[in-house]
């Protein structure tokens, strides 16, 4: 076998020039990847970048309209039968009956998957069990909390242990404590062997969760790689600094030699420096105070995913007004 | 083959006896109408009717039973014709999604619709008829214990087939529309012309002839013949009309009802191939 052909054997997700439109509107614009078996992939965007559409083609809820696409081996279009059964999917928003109980949920999941009565009851004390919902077997999902509700829909993804697990927007809504609990679950999941592919549009959850990241903005994957890579384009520090003379200092200082990049900013720039900022810093300061210009304000810190997405998109994703960049609204992760 | 419409029937049924208000409302209804329009129009029809002469040797039946047979038909029609909006709902709070993502072949849900929708409408034939009998309506009058248990067959064979055509008529628009409303809207448009062009409320001989034509292949019709033929007799005298049914004209209505119903099923299957839910 060769070394192509072992790599095309392990993709388990391979998409190429797909696109999609809703009228005239292109939702998914020719994007292409493909995703390894056994590691968790992440589509980072905005809303209505398009992670959605694509989502809804692999899961052959969307018919394809242009490319090529398929999930374990099947093309979507022609075997979608067969993609519907090597996958399981928690969709975006809430999508559990509010008049079923917790038990009935998942008894209908393991049904709807043709799943042998005995293996289904198995399956589902093991998952309460693992969700922490033994207690609220019997109670109706409108009565259970918005954590409950989220981790019941993980748990009917699990129903089926599929080949790849599908999770749109997975930890939308959640609080802190509940989102990290979910990323541990994710994680187990996934180290027994099930793909996943994950949707967000939360910074911290691609980076943490993620072996590979897809930015995708306007129906385009604009940079893919694993998360540290990533941060690496963009150097090794950022320096965000705000002079009297922003101009003449950004004159002075791009052509240094550990300076890859500056960034004009509202009030001030930054520089994306290629070796460990503590050492530059000074060397900057003493040159602007040489050419006598004053820094008001100065701030180091290591790219985040923030700022990889700010960097190639040129947008803060948290559908924020303009202006304020990532740099500039330094927040602990989250929402 | 797979038993895969079991489950939706299974959880359609949950939802029927959980949603209380709804449960009670649909039980109620038929019996209101029944108590209400049957026992007035009943009171009137019988009085204008008692002046004309009626051939001897001939069961002649009151306008109450002779309308039961219709109330039951039009219980049927409304529920199974609201019946797909449960699909329409499964579809707007996203519920629908994880049915169509499944390995399950759409069929069974149309199937496991039209299973619950049946056993729907068999409760409330059944709660018309005992209802019905008990304010005076002389169904299964002189029957023998065996006719009567053949009779309720008969009934409920011809309602389960009209229940599965609207069943399937309404999942198809259900999983076509957007809002309930606009099911609505469609739905109350296609009640109104299918009862008023039936023998649901009066005979239909004397109706001008394009309604006449209309009603004689109305698959209300059909069905309340059938009723009537398995609840009052093959030969009987009602609102001063002479009904004469032969076993030929009984089963060529059940055949008519079933291409209607497999027709409706055609239909609906083509829209679900066709559905897109996201």
């Amino acid at each position: 076998m060769t070394g192509l052909a072992a790599l095309n054997e392990q993709a388990i997700i391979r998409v190429e020039n797909l696109e999609h439109s809703y009228g005239a509107f292109k939702a998914v614009d020719g994007i292409s990847f493909s995703v390894k078996k056994g590691e968790i992939f992440s589509f980072l965007g905005p809303n209505g970048a398009g992670k959605s559409t694509a989502i809804n083609v692999l899961i052959t809820l969307l018919a394809k309209q242009k490319g090529e696409a398929s999930v374990a081996g099947y093309d979507v279009t022609s075997d979608p039968q067969k993609v519907r059964e090597s996958i399981g999917i928690v969709f975006q928003d809430i999508t559990l009956d509010r008049d079923m109980t917790v038990w009935e949920i998942l008894e209908f999941h393991g049904r709807l998957y043709n799943m042998p009565h005995d293996e289904r009851k198995k399956r589902i004390d093991e998952l309460l069990n693992l969700v922490q919902l033994e207690a609220k077997k019997d109670e109706r999902t409108k009565n259970l909390s918005g954590g409950m509700k989220r981790r019941l829909e993980i748990a009917r993804g699990l129903m089926t242990r599929p080949k790849v697990l599908f999770l749109d927007e997975p930890t939308i809504g959640l609080d802190p404590q509940t989102r990290m609990r979910m990323w541990e679950y994710i994680k187990g999941v996934n180290n027994e062997g099930t793909t996943i592919f994950l949707t967000t549009h939360y910074m911290d959850e691609a980076d943490h969760l993620s072996d590979r990241i897809s930015i995708i903005d306007q129906g385009k994957i604009v940079i893919s790689g694993k998360p540290w890579e990533l941060k690496n384009t963009l150097g090794q520090d950022l320096i965000y600094m705000e002079t009297n003379d922003n101009e003449a200092a950004i004159r002075l200082l791009k052509d240094l030699p550990s300076v890859r990049d500056v960034k004009i900013k509202t009030k001030g720039f930054v520089l994306m420096v290629n070796v460990d900022g503590t050492k530059v810093l000074p060397v900057v300061i003493d040159m602007l105070r040489n050419a006598g210009i004053e820094s008001s304000t100065i701030n180091l810190k290591k790219p985040s995913m923030d700022d990889v997405f700010v960097f190639y998109t040129g947008k803060d994703l948290r559908d924020e007004p303009t202006g304020k960049t990532a740099l500039l609204t330094m927040r602990p992760g989250g929402r | 083959m797979s038993l895969g419409f079991t489950t939706i029937y299974w959880r359609d049924m949950i939802r029927f006896v959980r949603f209380k208000t709804l449960l009670v409302s649909s039980l109620l209804q038929p019996a209101l109408w029944l108590a209400f329009f049957g026992i007035a129009m009943s009171s009137n029809f019988d009085q204008m009717m008692s002046g004309i002469p009626v051939p001897p040797g001939v069961l002649t039946v009151d306008y109450l039973t002779f309308m039961a047979a219709g109330i039951i038909a039009m219980t049927t029609l409304f529920t199974s014709l609201f019946g797909g909006i449960v699909i329409l709902f499964d579809k707007n709070w996203g519920l629908m999604r994880e049915i169509l993502a499944s390995p399950m072949n759409r069929n069974h849900i149309i199937f496991g619709i039209g299973l619950s929708g049946v056993t729907k409408s068999f409760i409330q034939a059944i709660i018309i008829m005992v209802f019905g009998i008990l304010i005076g309506a002389a169904f299964f009058a002189g029957f023998s214990p065996g006719e009567i248990v053949i009779g309720v067959i008969g009934i409920l064979a011809f309602v389960g087939m009209f229940a599965l055509g609207f069943l399937f008529l309404s999942a198809a628009i259900a999983i076509t529309m957007e809002s309930p409303e606009g099911l609505q809207g469609v739905v109350t448009l296609l009640t109104l012309p299918i009862f008023f062009t039936s023998n649901a409320l009066y005979p239909i001989d004397a109706l001008p002839d394009f309604l006449k034509t209309l009603a004689m292949y109305n698959p209300m019709t059909l069905l309340i013949t059938g009723i009537r033929y398995f609840a009052i007799g093959p030969d009987f005298i009602a609102v001063g009309k002479h009904y004469q049914y032969t076993p030929s004209i009984v089963l060529i209505s059940y055949f008519g009802l079933m291409v209607f119903t497999l027709l409706m099923f055609t239909l609906a299957w083509w829209r679900f191939k066709k559905a897109v839910v996201t």
